[in-house]
């Protein structure tokens, strides 16, 4: 492929005057490598997921005991707490809302593709950075600026937004509603537009950096399906962020500049506001326009990584490469046409409901591919259980769990009773928070000696894993039946209504094993943070792996690879071939090298490669 | 006190996990852990994983059936909810089905699979036969539950009867409030603009159908017939949510919304069958409205449907409640407002005087 020729070209006559020290600035901060954009991405999401996780800590104390005193936490809290040492109400809703976004936008969407996207698209595909380094380092450092003034919203007199983190108006659009719809709200909607703009950037940037740099031999049908997904998520981002802008941009003319895009008809605090003929609903088609295929940006990383550590730790090719390329195509294109299934209550017109629990209920089905094909990838295998691979299997295991009842939510005439119970918060806190969550971790585990060139402990990684996937178990399993049972989300308490006074006993339980799970947490920070500096120094591909960021040194500097860029032959899953010596052979083995363990097709590829000099390959 | 004490006991849980990590890795190091390629203690996380399956399954089995103090499963007082409910169950069962074979192949292929000095995994990249199997049955069983839910849904969603008892219903921060027609059976027209802090919902009195019209302080419902609910709000959206009659329909300002349903339950029938004397059917706020969302509760009574006719008969109109209020209603309306709604022709045409009425939350 020409273009890699290119880039190999200007990188060798880079490294001629590669010798001089760069300053700490631009190494550790403005920096262009993707690595270090990777690792800034990593350590800003692991900052927000302690914030976002503390926040959920605080209102599960709330509900898990109604009656604790929680004046012990007005040293944090200020005014929040009330006299009588109770949570305030409103904040509760603060809590939540800002719980929800930091997760789903800061954590799930930026630490999760920002991290690996950038890390391993230029690593696995054969490249030398990113297309635009600088538009990568933009992308972060709009995400940073995005996360300053987030964070700058939670210390504000009035409180964060609180209207939900889908922030529906009116409530978000009227501070006479709630005091987070004041100032709280501007800062996050100014917040949103930044982190939009890096989500672009950086999306823009995978995918040409996909299409254009890959290596030679490096063809779609031979990507890992970690780049798989990272692009098609890239390109779902691309198509739906753009329309959460336009729905914050109208929220924000409603806000300051008196339009009624959102407004009609209301009367609030003694008076009728003047706006007439706007559509809340329209507001609700817009940010789910986004919000659908946002939980499949959530998701589709995890699950191009467990592919990639499923397939690895099992020592099996992962079963069926094509169909899951193409489960992810379809579950990327279904993505785009399912939102209103979370407006089925909205007032939407019913025949829109019946095409969309109809279109809803599709995306079952490349989803149920996905899940037996990571299973069957298990089936006969010799699996190694680092700590990578257990959080994988968590995943799927979530997945299945969290995935069965979209089913039930899907269908509209059942959703009528489960809508916004807890029903549906157990739903997606295992099928997208919980397990891309768990590919978040795996990932860690997984390429941690490739970003820092030692190795995380596997003992406390066991411990972690244990701890956190009983965790959240117990967490989420519980609130499904308190779903059924009726319980609405977002209340304070439960107090106020007879059908609701019931599962005290099971709330309890739930929080203190929300407070168990996030503090197993802290065994993984103290693991990262103590690897990094202590770690056992990793091997050159510490798991046997084929994908070509295990070709580069161990602590790869700038330009990723010293010599070329390894040639691509073959698919990235060649585990256990019959006949080969060992039990994998790597992507940049040549087949007339194997010529043992290659298939009859195979060998009719080898007599057609050119392969480098040797020479090349011992660099 | 308590707290800190929580507090430091989880440090030192930490500090002694820190403990043992550095313990066990020195003891590693000594065995020459870190030159073996599959860590050591790869067979009890395989075994772990068969433990966490068992224990899992009989989890989910001991607490779906009974193992919870409190049954979870809320009895049903609708015609729609029946068939909803019944969707719900078939959902579960083809849904628990799948999710406990799909666990057991998941945890027990970790388990039977794990790693073993010599043996070599299987190289079976795909098989399409097995694809195409995993794809269509899917694929058939959804097409199943998505005819049967959406013949339901278009059940329930549909027009409703024409004899149906027309009842508004307004969600503002942070109540409900509840409009019947009065004797014509027809509810007056509403608008924003003329509310105020008596006249809550809005109501037109240039509309004749709204003399009669009555504002009670509890949703009587007649039990066996059908009731259609006219849904709006006021300030932000609310959702009009009630659990036993598997009703939910978000309350929208400046778009009014609906749902119909049957209530097959009386209150009394209600208290009989839960076992409590003191049961009532509430209606439920279930969309995020504000610092009062948790608390906008609204009683609900089903009555048989003569007693409810008997009450319905007995509701004086809000406009003679509130007489003050026909001096809204145009001069030469005046006269059959006040036969409309009651009111003794002899009653003096007030000013109305907003500073006495105080907020309602």
């Amino acid at each position: 492929m020409s273009v890699a020729d290119i880039q190999v070209d200007e990188h060798l006559a880079h490294d001629d005057h590669e010798h001089h020290e760069q300053s700490f600035i631009s190494k550790y901060i403005f920096s262009t490598d993707h690595k270090t954009i990777a690792k800034q991405f990593l350590i800003t999401g692991i900052l927000w997921a302690i914030i976002g996780g503390g926040l959920s800590v605080i209102f599960r104390l709330q509900l898990g005991f109604p009656e604790m005193q929680l004046e012990w936490l007005r040293p944090i809290l200020g005014s929040w707490i009330t006299d009588a040492g109770k949570l305030d109400s409103e904040f509760y809703l603060a809590l939540v809302t800002m719980h929800g976004t930091i997760m789903v936008f800061f954590v799930l969407t930026a630490g999760l593709s920002g991290t690996f996207s950038n890390f391993l698209i230029p690593l696995q595909i054969g490249a030398r950075d990113m297309a635009s380094g600088f538009m990568n380092m933009l992308s972060y450092w709009f995400f940073f600026l995005s996360s300053v003034v987030m964070f700058v919203s939670l210390f504000l007199e009035t409180g964060p937004a609180a209207g939900g983190w889908t922030i529906y108006p009116p409530l978000s659009a009227l501070p006479q509603a709630i005091q987070g719809s004041g100032a709280g709200m501007t800062l996050w909607l100014v917040s949103m537009v930044f982190f939009i703009a890096s989500t672009l950037l950086g999306g823009i940037n995978y995918i040409t950096t996909v299409i254009n740099l890959r290596t030679e031999g490096m063809s779609f049908s031979r990507l890992p399906l970690t780049i798989w997904a990272f692009f098609i998520t890239a390109v779902i981002g691309l198509l739906s962020f753009p329309v959460l802008f336009a729905a914050a941009l109208l929220l924000v003319f409603d806000r300051s500049f008196g339009t009624s895009f959102y407004l009609s008809e209301i009367y609030i605090n003694g008076e009728a506001l003047p706006n007439m003929g706007g559509s809340p609903i329209l507001y609700q088609h817009l940010f789910w326009f986004l919000g659908h295929p946002e939980v499949y940006i959530v998701i589709l990383p995890a699950l191009g990584i467990t592919s990639e550590i499923i397939s690895t730790n099992s020592r099996k090719p992962i079963f069926g490469y094509r169909a899951m390329i193409g489960s992810i195509l379809a579950i990327a294109f279904l993505s785009f046409i399912v939102w209103a299934h979370h407006m089925f209550v909205s007032g939407l017109n019913p025949f829109l409901g019946s095409i969309f629990m109809f279109l809803t209920l599709i995306i079952a089905v490349p989803s149920a591919v996905k899940a037996f094909n990571y299973i069957t990838t298990l089936w006969r295998g010799n699996i190694v259980f680092t700590p990578a691979m257990l959080f994988s299997i968590g995943l799927v295991s979530f997945f299945i769990s969290g995935g069965v009842t979209g089913l039930f939510l899907g269908n509209s005439a059942v959703d009528i009773s489960l809508h916004d119970t807890y029903f549906v918060v157990a739903h997606f806190h295992l099928v997208m928070g919980s397990a891309a969550f768990f590919g978040l971790l795996a990932g860690v585990y997984h390429w941690f000696p490739k970003m820092f060139g030692r190795m995380m402990d596997d003992r406390l990684g066991w411990i972690h894993f244990w701890l956190t996937f009983v965790g959240v178990y117990l967490v989420f399993f519980p609130l499904h039946y308190i779903g059924i049972a009726g319980f609405p989300r977002r209340y304070y308490s439960f107090t106020s209504f007879d059908a609701f006074s019931s599962f005290t006993d099971l709330n309890s339980f739930v929080s203190i094993a929300a407070i168990i799970t996030f503090g197993a947490q802290f065994i993984f920070l103290f693991n990262f943070f103590f690897s990094i500096f202590k770690g056992r120094k990793a091997p050159l591909n510490p798991w046997r792996s084929n994908t070509l960021e295990w070709t580069t040194p161990r602590v790869p500097g700038h330009g990723n690879w010293p010599g070329a860029i390894p040639t691509v032959y073959r698919w990235p899953y060649d585990y256990s071939k019959p006949g080969a010596a060992e039990d994998f052979v790597p992507q940049h083995i040549p087949y007339s090298k194997t010529p043992e363990s290659n298939l009859p097709h195979e060998n009719d590829l080898a007599k057609g490669e050119n392969v480098a000099p040797a020479t090349n390959e011992s660099k | 006190m308590l707290n800190l004490i929580i507090v430091l006991a989880a440090v030192l849980i930490l500090a002694i996990l820190v403990s043992i990590f550095r313990v066990t890795t020195l003891v590693g190091i000594v065995k020459g852990d870190s030159k073996k390629y599959v860590p050591a203690g790869n067979k009890l996380q395989g075994a772990l994983m068969l433990i966490f399956l068992i224990l899992g399954i009989f989890g989910f089995f001991y607490y779906s059936f009974g193992g919870l103090d409190e049954d979870f499963v809320l009895p049903l007082a609708s015609e729609h909810g029946a068939d909803t409910d019944r969707l719900f169950w078939i959902t579960m069962a083809i849904t628990s089905f799948v999710f406990i074979l799909t666990q057991i192949f998941l945890f027990g292929f970790s388990y039977k699979y794990q790693y073993k000095e010599g043996n070599q995994a299987d190289f079976y990249p795909h098989n399409n036969k097995l694809e195409i199997i995993w794809t269509a049955i899917p694929a058939v069983v959804l097409a199943v539950l998505v005819i049967s839910g959406w013949k339901t849904w278009v059940d329930i969603t549909g027009p409703a009867p024409a004899e149906s008892e027309v009842i508004e219903v307004m969600g503002y921060q942070y109540s409900w409030s509840i409009r019947y027609g009065g004797a014509d059976k027809q509810l007056g027209d509403y608008d924003y603009k003329k509310i105020d802090v008596v006249n809550q919902v809005g109501i037109d009195f240039s509309d004749k159908k709204s003399f009669d019209d009555f504002i009670p302080t509890k949703l009587y419902l007649p039990k066996g017939r059908p009731v259609h609910l006219q849904i709006r709000a006021r300030d932000v959206i609310h959702s009009v949510y009630q659990p036993h009659f598997r009703l939910q329909m978000n309350a929208v300002p400046g778009m009014p919304t609906r749902f119909w349903f049957v209530p097959t339950k009386t209150t009394e029938e209600m208290r009989v069958e839960t076992g409590d004397p003191e049961f009532n059917y509430e209606l439920v706020c279930n969309k995020i409205c504000g610092k009062g969302h948790f608390a906008m509760k609204y009683l609900i009574e089903v009555l048989e449907p003569e007693a409810y006719d008997k009450w319905y008969a007995s509701q004086d109109a809000w406009l003679k409640q509130n007489s003050d209020y026909l001096s809204k209603v145009p001069e030469n309306l005046q006269d059959m407002a006040r036969i409309a709604s009651g009111i003794e022709s002899k009653t003096e045409i007030q000013k109305i005087d907003n500073s006495v009425v105080s907020s309602t939350y």
